[in-house]
């Protein structure tokens, strides 16, 4: 089958583009409302917290090691013997607000993201997302409210989690390198700022809600039978991948680089 | 009761539904018949508002449903209760969280009182110590009273049935047409039923409504249609593959 020419794909960009803003106003309009499904929203806050941290800390402390490696070699080679030591402020600053958001927000997206359109996917091709409006209830409300704020709250804290394993396993390397562990860490805190953990925080939280409106939306918009489930799946996993690595670009150049003079 | 004028509904470029015209009266069981992929679902569809008309109207109690808002949508589908075909129970509720769902939630009823209602709902289907079983330990035939003990835990004035006996065996399908005349007889209500088995739409109906091609065809007692000379209703009732129908 050709592909569709320019225009249509254009045309094509900005349908969805709206379908994802309408869903995320119609989100935020229902944050408040009642009902509140409370059991939905605790359950929710399990399955992409604490049923992350697994992943996350093996990415993490990878993450954290890998770049320890470079910055050392790095050191070693351009600066000079025994300037390794000052890696430590690096290492963290590149972690905190750049590799270890990325890299959380790339796994929920494949953990959850994909659990969240393959669940709703279902949903809707068996009917029932029909029965909940038959029954007067608002797929939105029910539906795509908890899993969003579960993700804005538990993304940012997952997060945190693996800034604190990522810098240790950097901090490890070094040590079993035979750096300084003392310097090391005194260069560390001193030089990382407390809002570099708050700009990756607020990074993360962002792609928490691209995460769970994008998984949301394709479920909703699945149609066909398992095929299509499959077919929405692997394209909510791509779209939210692909918007977080770009949005992440546009949030580091919005974000200030510092909050002191 | 529920009059629909004129109702047209397309797909991306195929016309499902052309100019259907249909009234159903108050209290009475109306079925409609016709070939798999007719439209029968797509018309249900827009009587309870889950899909919009192209053009045309569905007035229920007067009111055209296309022009209501929200709160005055959500209103009205509270007088609905609607069998799906696979049933469409919620699978990670237990039976009897499927039924109550919207009673505590939406009706303010009390623990108690929703308790009450689900075990008077599951025995009118005649189901019985079901109610912590989850949706994939049901049988087809099940499901679909679960489904239907959802349908009527709301009390409902109108009752909607799409396929209510297919994918099960003849006896419980028959079981479920007892059940729908039953409910139709305690509850006064008013029944849509949709449906391709003629045996089951002529048990259950007051009348009988083909659609075929796009719109209504005929409309008539379970007698009339059964007496029908037109060459649709007579081929379709009949089961004959020569004729006018000729889709697949």
């Amino acid at each position: 089958m050709p592909s569709p020419a320019p225009p249509a794909l254009v045309q094509k960009f900005l349908l969805q583009a709206g379908q994802v803003g309408r869903l995320f106003w119609a989100t935020s309009r229902n944050l408040f409302r009642r009902p509140w499904e409370k059991a939905i929203f605790l359950q929710q806050l399990e399955e992409v917290g604490v049923r992350s941290l697994p992943v996350v800390s093996i990415t993490a402390a990878f993450g954290g090691l890998v770049f320890a490696l470079q910055a050392y070699v790095g050191f070693h080679r351009y600066v000079g013997v025994g300037s390794e030591v000052y890696g430590g402020p690096i290492i963290s600053l590149g972690l905190v607000k750049e590799l270890i958001p990325i890299l959380v927000g790339l796994m929920v997206a494949g953990r959850v993201g994909s659990a969240m359109t393959a669940e709703i996917g279902t949903m809707r091709i068996t009917e029932q997302i029909d029965a909940l409006f038959s029954l007067g209830a608002d797929p939105v409300r029910y539906l795509v409210v908890p899993r969003t704020l579960a993700c804005f709250i538990m993304v940012p804290i997952l997060t945190l989690y693996g800034d604190v394993i990522g810098i240790a396993f950097g901090y490890l390397y070094h040590i079993l390198m035979g750096v300084n562990r003392f310097v090391y860490l005194r260069n560390t805190l001193l030089y990382l700022e407390f809002w570099d953990i708050i700009s990756g925080l607020i990074k993360a939280a962002v792609f928490g809600i691209v995460i769970a409106i994008i998984g949301c939306w394709q479920g909703l918009e699945t149609r066909g039978g398992a095929e299509g489930v499959g077919r929405a799946t692997t394209r909510a996993v791509v779209i939210a991948s692909i918007a977080i690595l770009i949005l992440n670009f546009f949030l580091s150049r919005a974000l200030p680089a510092t909050l002191g003079s | 009761m529920i009059r629909i004028e004129a109702l047209h509904k397309s797909f991306g470029s195929k016309p499902v539904l052309k100019g259907v015209d249909l009234h159903i009266r108050s209290g009475e069981t109306m079925a409609v018949i016709g070939q798999s992929g007719s439209g029968k679902s797509v018309m249900i569809k827009h009587i309870i508002g889950l899909l919009r008309p192209d053009r045309g109207r569905i007035l229920v109690e007067g009111r055209d449903i296309a022009r209501l808002s929200d709160s005055e949508m959500f209103r009205l589908r509270s007088q609905f209760g609607l069998l799906f075909q696979a049933a469409a129970l919620f699978d990670s509720l237990t039976v009897a969280q499927n039924v109550a769902f919207g009673l505590r939630r939406y009706r303010k009823k009390s623990p108690d009182e929703v308790s009450r209602i689900v075990g008077d709902s599951l025995e009118k289907v005649g189901l019985r110590d079901v109610e912590t079983l989850m949706p994939h330990e049901l049988s087809g035939g099940m499901k679909k009273r679960v489904g239907l003990a959802r349908a009527i835990a709301y009390d409902p004035d109108i009752i909607l049935y799409d396929e209510p006996s297919t994918g099960i065996d003849p006896i419980r399908a028959d079981a479920i047409n007892d059940l729908i005349i039953q409910l139709q007889r305690d509850l006064k209500v008013t029944s849509v039923v949709i449906t391709h088995d003629m045996t089951s739409a002529c048990k259950v109906a007051d009348r009988i409504a083909m659609l075929y091609n796009g719109p209504i065809v005929e409309v008539g007692t379970p007698e009339q249609i059964k007496t029908s000379n037109h060459p649709v209703v007579e081929q379709f009732i009949h089961g004959r593959a020569e004729g006018p129908i000729k889709e697949w």
